[in-house]
């Protein structure tokens, strides 16, 4: 507990201290480099399985090769898939017979492991109006199942469509960046079983250091789509936990290009509310002292 | 090419790994052309999702869908108003002795308050952990802050109302009805905060003036009911509050849609459409007839029922076109796009200005 909870975080504080954790182990996330991701899906079937989540319904969409369409309650993991027809940097895409040059078919598939992003300042806990949703210690965002009563409020809170209400169940459900790994030392399941490493698990610190020097890499090889999403800590969230290396805009992959927490204009909506609320008192104190027409 | 770069004597190339440099041109027998000399083939750089002037996934939404429904949450906003303004009246018509009118006032608040913590139980994936709600308390919540002013005006309401229809026990009646009065205005307005506090757009967009419409609209329903159901002699302060309430609730929603940008067209389709005609045309009529009707008690009723539904409409409207917004991702794209446009073009504002916000950010507090 802070006393001012609308003034409590530094600008570039970390989010267990703000919380009131002391003596608090290094802030743990994720960088997805989708780069090398080969959008097998791994990620998604090891967070089922360590996390008990249930099926969310089999269905085909005939978007590509993606049948789980998005984050929600049943997906805390969830591979995107997209074809464009664009070339990857200079990479010829397109099948070639022997000694042949390619066709150039000009479709090029970007694939991205989406996450909850364990944000610096994540609306889904500010709202939250039970504590269900709590900051760790690891300053992640996690929902404690058992105080939820599924008010659903941190649902369209959630700048980037990642909690979700379950089905016959009523209670909201996302990543909790295996809450129950990081506290005996393990990475995240998805991490663990991703083969391209293309989600990487560490402390902060250092995987802000390694994407850096990644897409350093990727833009001297001249690719240059490759752009970090997340990675800012001064962006509208504070930076997230878990944030990538993308070849496109956020957009194309299911993610807002600006995202701003929304309790960011909290305070100013609460000095409209109390302005809002002299009104109505004003007013009818004068309806009464007034003869009406 | 079914060539394998695994043998016998071990793998052919080191594999790179994570420092593999997707894009860049590897392979054998293929000469190198940068991808800017070539020429363009075939339909170009052009996504394969349906031609659009903003970016998505397959157009699928950006932010998950609100699981509130309807009629529980417009309900709730439209309730919590009613009740709100309702024990405002009530105290008004106690201190100036319209004793009808007070009673109207008093029963309205108290029933529309329990009335309105049915719909929110309703609404509850897990109806029996409702209590949980008072579990903490977060100023960074409105919905916590709602239950907070929902759970003390609750029983005020009643006892004010249970004491002025029994007669028992007319102090405590009093201070009741003293102490809704004082509740009631924040309860009638904090719900404003409470949808624009989320990344839906037409909600969060309208965040400024939201509070006012919610005001405005407040009365009017309260000042409906008054007419509605007070004595024709008594009806004096509560058509003067209908006029009033019918008139600044039109002007305020205006004024909001006008200051809203993009998400302002999800008034103009489906179901938010027709509810917002809807409540405008009866609040045009219920204004009118409330400043006409001194003596008639039909033409009073008129007015009461319009402002109560037209109030009403103006809450499902607002509901309606947030839910539409949320469903479309051009609303969320397209201002974040041109806003991010606009700090490139002018990076010396710095990394944010957002209007009349202030630089701390908030935080959650658990
Ligand atoms: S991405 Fe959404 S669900 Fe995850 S921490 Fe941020 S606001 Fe909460
Ligand atoms: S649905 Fe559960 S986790 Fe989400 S805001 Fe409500 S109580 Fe908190």
């Amino acid at each position: 507990m802070v006393a001012n909870p609308f003034a409590s975080l530094l600008e570039h504080g970390d989010p267990a201290t703000a919380a009131g954790y002391v003596d608090h182990p290094p802030r743990m996330g994720f960088f997805t480099d989708t780069s090398v991701c080969i959008g097998c899906k791994a990620c998604e079937v090891a967070c089922k399985e360590w996390n008990h989540v249930p099926e969310g319904g089999l269905q085909f969409t005939g978007m590509s090769y993606d049948n789980t369409v998005g984050l929600g309650a049943d997906t805390w993991r969830h591979v995107a898939f997209i074809e464009q027809r664009k070339r990857v940097g200079q990479q010829v895409t397109g099948a070639a017979a022997d000694g042949a040059a390619p066709a150039e078919s000009g479709i090029r598939w970007l694939m991205a492991s989406d996450v909850c992003k364990h944000c610096t300042h994540a609306a889904c806990l500010d709202v939250c109006p039970t504590g269900a949703l709590f900051r760790t210690e690891f300053g992640t965002v996690v929902v404690q199942e058992d105080v939820c009563n599924g008010c659903g409020y941190c649902i369209p809170a959630c700048p980037y469509g990642v909690i979700d209400q379950r089905h016959g169940d009523g209670r909201a459900w996302k990543c909790t960046l295996c809450y129950d790994r990081l506290g005996v030392g393990a990475e995240p399941a998805c991490a663990k079983a991703c083969p391209t490493d293309s989600i990487q698990f560490g402390t902060l610190e250092e995987l802000h250091l390694r994407a850096d020097r990644r897409l350093a890499q990727l833009h001297g090889a001249g690719v240059s789509d490759a752009r970090l999403y997340g990675r800012d800590p001064d962006d509208g969230v504070g930076g997230d936990g878990a944030f990538f290396l993308l070849l496109d805009e956020p957009e194309v992959y299911g993610l807002p290009p600006d995202p701003i927490v929304t309790t960011r204009d909290l305070p100013a909506m609460w000095r409209r509310v109390a302005t809002a609320a002299a009104l109505v008192a004003g007013t009818v104190a004068v309806s009464f002292t007034r003869k009406a027409p | 090419m079914n060539e394998t770069d695994v043998t016998k004597d071990g793998q052919r190339h080191v594999r790179p790994g994570r420092e593999a440099t997707t894009g860049v041109h590897t392979g054998p027998g293929v000469e190198h052309v940068p991808s800017a000399a070539r020429p363009a083939r075939g339909r170009g750089e052009q996504a394969m999702v349906p031609a659009a002037e903003f970016g998505s996934y397959y157009g699928k939404p950006i932010i998950n869908q609100p699981v509130w429904e309807s009629p529980d949450i417009p309900g709730y906003l439209f309730l919590g108003g009613l009740a709100g303004s309702s024990a405002v009246i009530a105290a008004g018509a106690q201190v100036t002795g319209r004793r009808g009118l007070a009673r109207v006032a008093k029963v309205g608040a108290a029933a529309s308050a329990a009335l309105s913590t049915v719909a929110l139980v309703h609404d509850l994936g897990r109806r029996g952990r409702f209590l949980n709600m008072l579990r903490t308390f977060k100023p960074t919540s409105p919905m916590s802050v709602g239950s907070w002013i929902l759970a003390s005006f609750g029983p005020a309401a009643a006892v004010a109302a249970g004491s002025d229809l029994t007669g028992v026990a007319p102090g405590i009646g009093a201070a009741a009805t003293v102490g809704a009065a004082v509740l009631g205005p924040p309860l009638a307005t904090y719900t404003a905060a409470l949808i624009s506090d989320t990344a839906v757009p037409a909600w969060h967009d309208a965040h400024r003036d939201m509070p006012f419409v919610f005001a405005a609209s407040a009365v009017t329903s309260a000042a409906g009911l008054g007419m509605l159901g007070a004595p024709v002699e008594e009806r004096g302060p509560v058509r003067l509050l209908g006029a009033l309430g019918g008139a600044a609730e039109l002007a305020t929603e205006r004024l909001m849609e006008a200051r809203m940008g993009l998400a302002r067209e999800a008034f103009d389709e489906g179901r938010a459409a027709r509810y917002h005609k809807g409540a405008q045309a009866l609040l045009v009529a219920g204004t009118l007839s409330s400043l006409t009707a001194r003596r008639s008690r039909f033409l009073g009723a008129v007015a009461g029922a319009s402002l109560l539904a037209g109030s009403a409409l103006t809450r499902f409207a607002i509901f309606e076109a947030g839910l539409a917004s949320a469903k479309d991702p051009r609303y969320t794209v397209v201002p974040q796009r041109a806003r991010l446009e606009a700090r490139r073009t002018r990076p010396s504002e710095g990394p944010r200005s957002n209007g009349d916000h202030p630089a701390a950010p908030p935080t959650g507090t658990e």
